[in-house]
């Protein structure tokens, strides 16, 4: 016979507010099996799980059934307290009822009806648990980073620190992501290039590194510690092993007038290309789109001017195969299409331009060698108007914008002005706000610098309207400056849009692949938002950078670096202890039907002919299933599935959940 | 709460939700402080697809007047395809159930994510104002089973 304890918790008085705690403790009192019952101020403090251990003792328990929290929040730590006095972990059930009950009912005698009602359900649950024992699942010790941009590089830095294998995919020719693309990093100033080249050599040279660039994830299976990856390696045309990096190929190349990706399209590279002149691997690529010889079958003069001869036309993209232990997402970011704001005349002069683009034209190793120059007439501007949340901090119906602020807009257009005014003191600028954040360790001061030191103009409001003038080559801006009330008209010489920023366009995509949540935006969601966010909920895979919200580059690189330390937690680690609540069947029912391996996802299911006890002393071989505990992920599809119920889950059975229904129903 | 004003009946609602989206989703109302009717009784599963067509039955039976489950959107499955099994298990056991006189707006299948508080408020708030509106269902419920 069970004997159940049933502890209510008042958590403050976030489920005491709208419950009646003591209530639910005497109902709970009459319930069939229950011997205990107790409420206490906060269940989930040492005091609280010491009365529940002390309770299972003195009054000899079997089950213990928690009114409290989501289980999502604190299943595992009731767990671990009776696991510590020896009870069995799964025999403990709990009843949601704070973000179930209190959180969501403002009546405290419905509420209080309601947690009732949910204990009991529990507490029908808990009399029929059993108790589970986990499997062990072998760990491959190597990691997948996916992305090789600084939060790409970062965490692979830091897992092969460690001492396991990292593999970084990345689709571009060259690691380095976004932050080889800025020209320098705010507050500090430093050039970004001298802080994250050295990062990407030693990515380079490190021997527990492979960069697997010009490449995508093509199909993710498995599960923490046994994951199958499927990694397309694009056709670069160009033999990596051979290639030096020598360039000649590029200098020969005579189709010229390829749009150059690394300046956002500002001016042209050749078609046989390398992005930029530190790019990891150092290796060219053969742009497929536009080279003569794959296409018409003409030139070849790369591969004629190619000393080592790594040039090959006939290469193929291949699909290789590869088993990790956990993966690191660091997909990053994009800057967001504001082409839909026609209002800002982008798209309809070359002088406006995104932050990102202004970035590149004022970078040494930009289009114009680090001299500001417009890119109509490639003339100085004199007056530069920047406008913040292009696209952010606004409703989704208002064309599709961010409703999420990008974060690192108001500090990068500081620095953008405070670094144009370095170089250029007589330049006039015109920033337009709705505000200024600059929460984070010196950067408040960097922005008064701007404000104070450098006379950069910020003006709270909103543009209304830039109008290209052909005649004079100006752009005429229309903006409403909502301290003093009134409209202005500035005839600027450039325009800067803070675009929003949004996830890698193949994000969602990736997280498919890899089952884990996305929120609304696209952006990964973490597995709690306080207590886990370099997790995802998908046991296994970490988040790290942008892809997980907008930040900037520290807070990347620490994120980076605390999923490598949760990677290494799990590389350490010789074999992992497995999710008990699987499925298994009932050797006596099952008829070998082969229905239920039909609709496992994982292969969990195989068949084995077994001999069984007959009547009169006969034995018979009959073909029954058999789940394999390392691979069932608990789904639960093959027990619905089976025709003649023979299979059940383990944590959540047929009975159990029958027993709610009942319980909630009656 | 407007439940409330209308009539004095009140629906018992059986939710059944995933563990990794809708649960979630139910947590962040929760956590945002969205209210929907008391109504709603929500049991967690691993995942939409353990819903064996049985747990149903049995809610009708034991005098659940709606029953509503919840998953992750179609793709989104972190068992990749079990909501897919649901949506076809449950078209099928939904058109019995309307043969069987079980009107077809007292069971809905909904996709709630992680992330979709308001939509899971939402959604109780629909479900329950049209069960409501349906009244109390009495043609599958077994009355042995009740206690009293």
């Amino acid at each position: 016979m069970q004997r159940i304890g049933v502890f209510v918790c008042h958590c403050g008085t976030n489920i005491a507010a709208t419950v009646d705690v003591e209530a639910v403790a005497e109902a709970a009192k009459s319930v069939p099996g229950v011997v205990f019952s107790a409420d206490y101020p906060y269940m989930c403090s040492e005091s609280g799980q010491d009365l529940v251990k002390e309770s299972v003792q003195k009054y000899n328990l079997t089950n213990v059934v928690i009114c409290s929290c989501s289980p999502r929040m604190h299943e595992k730590t009731f767990r671990k307290a009776v696991e510590s006095i020896g009870m069995n972990p799964y025999m403990l059930e709990i009843a949601n009822i704070r973000e179930q009950c209190s959180w969501v009912h403002k009546d405290k005698e419905e509420g209080t009806e309601k947690a009732i009602m949910l204990m009991k359900a529990a507490c029908a649950k808990a009399t029929l648990n059993t108790p589970l024992t986990p499997g062990m699942l072998p760990v491959t010790k190597r990691a997948l980073v996916i992305g090789g941009g600084i939060a790409g590089m970062q965490a692979a830095l830091d897992i092969a620190e460690a001492g396991y294998e990292v593999d970084i995919v990345e689709q571009k020719p060259t690691i380095g992501g976004k932050m080889a693309q800025l020209d320098k990093t705010f507050p500090t100033l430093d050039c970004s290039s001298c802080i994250v080249t050295p990062k990407m050599v030693d990515v380079g040279q490190n021997d527990k590194i492979r960069i697997l660039s010009y490449s995508d994830v093509e199909e993710v299976k498995g599960y923490i510690g046994n994951f199958d990856v499927k990694i397309k390696r694009k056709a670069r045309y160009v033999d990596e092993d051979k290639c030096t990096g020598c360039g000649l190929c590029t200098e020969k190349c005579p189709m010229k007038k390829v749009p150059n990706e690394w300046n956002l399209e500002l001016d042209t590279r050749s078609c046989v290309y390398i992005p930029f002149a530190q790019a990891v691997p150092k290796v060219a690529t053969i742009d497929p789109r536009y080279c003569l010889k794959l296409n018409k079958g003409t030139c070849g003069i790369c591969s004629k001017v190619c000393g080592v001869g790594a040039i090959n036309y006939e290469a193929k993209d291949e699909i290789i195969e590869e088993k990790y232990g956990a993966i690191v997402a660091a997909t990053g970011f994009e800057i967001a299409d504001i082409s839909r704001y026609d209002e800002y005349a982008y798209g309809q002069s070359p002088d406006v331009v995104t932050s990102l683009e202004y970035e590149r034209l004022m970078s040494a190793a930009g289009p114009f060698g680090g001299h500001l120059l417009r890119p109509s007439d490639h003339k100085e501007p004199k007056k530069i108007v920047f406008v913040q949340c292009v696209g952010s901090r606004e409703e989704e119906s208002c064309k599709g914008g961010k409703e999420y602020c990008s974060k690192v807009c108001c500090m990068y257009t500081a620095k953008h002005a405070i670094l144009t005014k370095d170089h250029y003191p007589d330049t006039d600028i015109y920033v337009f706000y709705i505000d200024v954040r600059t929460p984070g360790k010196l950067f408040d001061e960097f922005y008064r610098r701007a404000v104070e030191q450098y006379g950069v103009h910020y003006i709270k409001g909103a543009v209304g309207k830039v109008t290209p003038h052909k005649e004079t080559g100006k752009l005429e801006v229309q903006g409403y400056d909502m301290i003093l009330n009134e409209q202005m008209h500035i005839d600027a010489d450039m325009v800067v849009l803070a675009a929003a920023v949004e996830p890698s366009h193949t994000a969602r995509r990736m997280a498919t692949m890899l089952t884990a949540p996305m929120d609304n935006n696209d952006f990964f969601t973490e597995a709690h938002a306080k207590l886990r966010p370099v997790e995802s909920a998908t046991a296994g895979v970490f988040l790290a950078g942008m892809c997980q919200g907008p930040k900037d580059i520290p807070e990347t690189v620490s994120q980076a670096s605390a999923a490598a330390a949760k990677v290494i937690g799990v590389l350490a680690k010789d074999q992992l202890v497995g999710n008990p609540c699987i499925a298994h069947p009932d050797e006596l029912m099952c008829n070998g039907c082969s229905q239920c391996a039909g609709v496992c996802p994982y292969g969990a299911i195989t068949y084995v002919e077994k001999e069984f006890r007959m009547p009169n002393r006969t034995t018979k071989m009959r073909r029954v299933a058999q789940v394999n505990e390392a691979v069932c992920q608990g789904c639960g599809a093959c027990t619905v599935t089976c025709p003649s119920g023979a299979m059940d889950l383990r944590g959540f059975s047929n009975n159990e959940i029958m027993a709610e229904v009942d319980a909630l129903c009656l | 709460m407007s439940v409330k004003e209308n009539t004095e009946f009140q629906p018992t609602i059986v939710a059944f939700c995933c563990n990794w989206c809708s649960y979630s989703g139910a947590d962040l109302a929760g956590t945002n402080r969205l209210s929907y009717p008391t109504n709603v009784k929500i049991i967690r599963v691993p995942c939409s697809c353990r819903i064996n067509p049985m747990f149903v039955l049995r809610a009708f039976q034991r005098g659940a007047d709606g029953v509503i489950l919840c998953g992750c959107h179609p793709g989104d499955c972190h068992y990749m395809e079990g909501n897919y099994h649901t949506r076809r298990r449950m078209t099928l056991l939904f058109s019995m159930l309307n043969y069987l006189g079980i009107e077809s707006a007292r069971t809905r299948v909904e996709w709630v994510s992680a992330a979709e508080g308001q939509r899971f408020v939402d959604v109780m708030d629909d479900f329950t104002a049209k069960i409501t509106e349906l009244g109390p269902n009495r043609r599958l419920e077994d009355l042995r089973c009740k206690k009293n």
